[in-house]
Formats: C-alpha cells, structure tokens, sequence
C-alpha cells in the first residue's frame, strides 16, 4: 500500500516556492490554481524529496459551477502519493494546461476528457476524440448532458 | 559475431532431427498405396439413392451447416461461447463453426452491446457475407439496446441496421435459449422457398410465353 503524502507537508514547501499557487490543502488533497498547475507538477515531478515519478490517472468531475481536473500521482521512490486538483469556472472553453509533457500516460487520459467534457487540455500533442466519432454534438459526461 | 544463446532456446539441429523423424515416420506408414473408393466402399452405400424435392434439399443443407460469423461485442459472446463448448454442444445441429472471415460465412449471432461507433463496422461485416444470409439478435443489447437503450452511443437493436430474423431475449440468454433460437431459424429455414415453382416459369415448348 502507497502511504498518502500528508498535502499539508507539502503544502508549506510549495506556498514558499510558489506564492499564491495554492488555493486549498486537504489531508492528501491539494487545490491548484489552473493558471499554475503546470509550475506546480513539474516541481513536484523533478523535486528529488517528492519525486512524483509514476502517474496514477487524471480524470475529471463536473460540480456545475465548475469543472474539476483531478491528478492522481504518487512517488515509486518515497512510496507516497497524492492527488492534486484545479478548477475550471467557465462552462464554454474550459480549459487546462496539459501535463503530456511532463508524464506521457496524460496523453489518452486527456483526450477522453476532452471528448466526454470538453476540456481542452493546452499543449497537447494530438488533442482530438478517441471515443466519439467526429461531428458528435456535446458533452455527454457534463452533467447538462441531454440526449 | 558470437551470439550468446540462452539455454532454453532449442538447438536448431534438434527441431530439424525431429522433422526428419516425422517425415520418416509417415513414409514407414505409407508404403501401400490408398485404393479407389470405389473399391472399399460398401456396397450399400454406393447404391444410396434419396428422393426428394429441390427446395427440401437445397433448405436441409442450407439450415444443416449455418456457419457463423464472428460479432462479439460484448458479454452475450460468453454464452455463445459456452454454447459451442462440450456442455451444450452446439455442434449437435452442425453449426459448430465459427468464421473470421465473413465470406464463408452465412449467419450472423450479434452477441452483444452495440455502439454507433461499431455500427458501420459490423453494417459491413454484414454485406461482405455471400447470399443467402440470416441474422440473429441474441440477448437484450440485441434486440432493443437493453440497459443501455437510452445512452447516447449505444444502437437500439441491430434491427436498425441489419434485418434480423430471429430475436433471443435474455441478458444474456442461456445457450439453451440461443439454441432453441437457432432451432427456430433452421424451421424458417426448412419453410422458405429456395427454387421457383417450375409452372410458373416461361415453358420454351409452350408458343404463347415465348417473348
């Protein structure tokens, strides 16, 4: 079993390196600006004392007022993990920085959010659906979703 | 270069000793000859004759050796698969077959969820069998979508893109349901008409249907 990293740990590392970056701390839950997401995974990925090398999933979560981007990582090296999340607040372009960059396994993971949510993941290589075929009208897993 | 081979990789030498062997081995049992049939077949078996009508003929061998094309979607797959396995034996009524390739085949069991995105996929699978061809719809996915009528993917019934002869309710049906399915479709079989009626035909000796 991976013990959870406490986020609060990593919280007072990561306030001090990025001012303003973090909106909330759970106990292994870290609320990310969108805007900063990437600063803050790239430095979670390359700092050796977190060392988030192996990346779990990301998926994502529709609370009507806004779109959650969850990020499952955890460390092979520490055996920890945590799950970092961001917000979009707007329903017509939601979009989110793409993390493919950073850990190659992001890539189908983001095109299927793409296709079910609509979020648009910026830098992707190759953001296209993967599921749905071409010219399909909506959004299916947004939950304003009507057949 | 010297290559280093592992050790349980088999010597080539070995493989071609045990080829020769076999080679050797079916030549020892073949010295004599296999004589004309017609020479070893029974007497009564030669002489055989069956009468009967062309459309009885035609239909029994038509409905005695439906081959299967394969269309597994999703999950009815698995008891259509233990249909075909030794408990329930589907070979009992010579369908054991399965086809990959849909040109040698002649009926067509979708066993399972459909989704649009697969829909043109097994459309065409569907026009590549040769004529005549038949279609099952087995389990519920099949025949209407079933749980999944209302998702926004999933066909309702493959009735909406092929013509389905027999439906096989269940989810998933047991395979005694999709044989009793294939019984049905052997009857529909047995009942349809394969040759025209010779009276209706244009008689070439008759002067008035000569065109």
């Amino acid at each position: 079993m991976t013990a959870a990293l406490a986020a609060k740990n990593v919280v007072a590392k990561l306030v001090e390196k990025f001012p303003g970056a973090v909106e909330e701390a759970g106990r292994d839950v870290l609320l990310v600006k969108t805007d900063s997401l990437l600063e803050v995974l790239t430095h979670l990925k390359n700092t050796p004392e977190f060392d988030f090398d192996y990346f779990n999933f990301v998926t994502a979560a529709d609370y009507y007022q806004y779109f959650e981007v969850v990020y499952h990582l955890a460390s092979v090296k520490h055996n920890h993990s945590i799950f970092v999340k961001t917000r979009c607040y707007t329903r017509d372009n939601p979009s989110v920085p793409s993390v493919v960059s950073l850990w190659q396994g992001a890539d189908f993971q983001e095109r299927e959010i793409f296709d079910l949510f609509g979020i648009r993941f910026e830098g992707h290589p190759n953001l296209k659906r993967i599921f749905l075929w071409e010219g399909f009208q909506g959004y299916p897993l947004r939950k304003d979703f009507n057949r | 270069m010297e290559i280093n081979r592992p050790d349980y990789i088999y010597p080539e030498i070995e493989l071609d000793r045990h080829e020769g062997e076999v080679i050797e081995a079916t030549k020892a049992k073949s010295r004599e000859s296999i004589p004309d049939p017609d020479a070893w077949l029974e007497e009564e078996l030669k002489r055989n004759i069956f009468l009967t009508t062309l459309d009885t003929a035609i239909n029994w061998s038509r409905r005695s050796s439906l081959w299967t094309v394969i269309c597994f979607p999703a999950c009815c797959a698995f008891e259509l698969i233990a249909a075909e396995g030794p408990r329930f034996d589907l070979s009992r009524f010579g369908m054991e077959i399965l086809r990959a390739s849909p040109r040698q085949a002649d009926l067509m069991i979708t066993a399972g969820t459909l989704t649009w995105k697969m829909a043109p996929v097994v459309r065409r699978v569907y026009d590549q069998m040769p004529e005549p061809k038949w279609v099952i719809a087995m389990g519920a996915c099949g025949i209407s979508g079933g749980t999944f009528r209302s998702s926004y993917n999933v066909v309702p019934g493959y009735n909406k893109i092929l013509p389905v002869d027999v439906y096989v309710p269940g989810c998933p049906p047991r395979p005694e349901a999709l044989i009793h399915g294939i019984r049905m479709l052997q009857r529909k079989i047995a009942k349809a008409k394969a040759v025209p009626d010779l009276s209706e035909l244009p008689n070439p000796l008759k002067r008035g249907d000569r065109k």
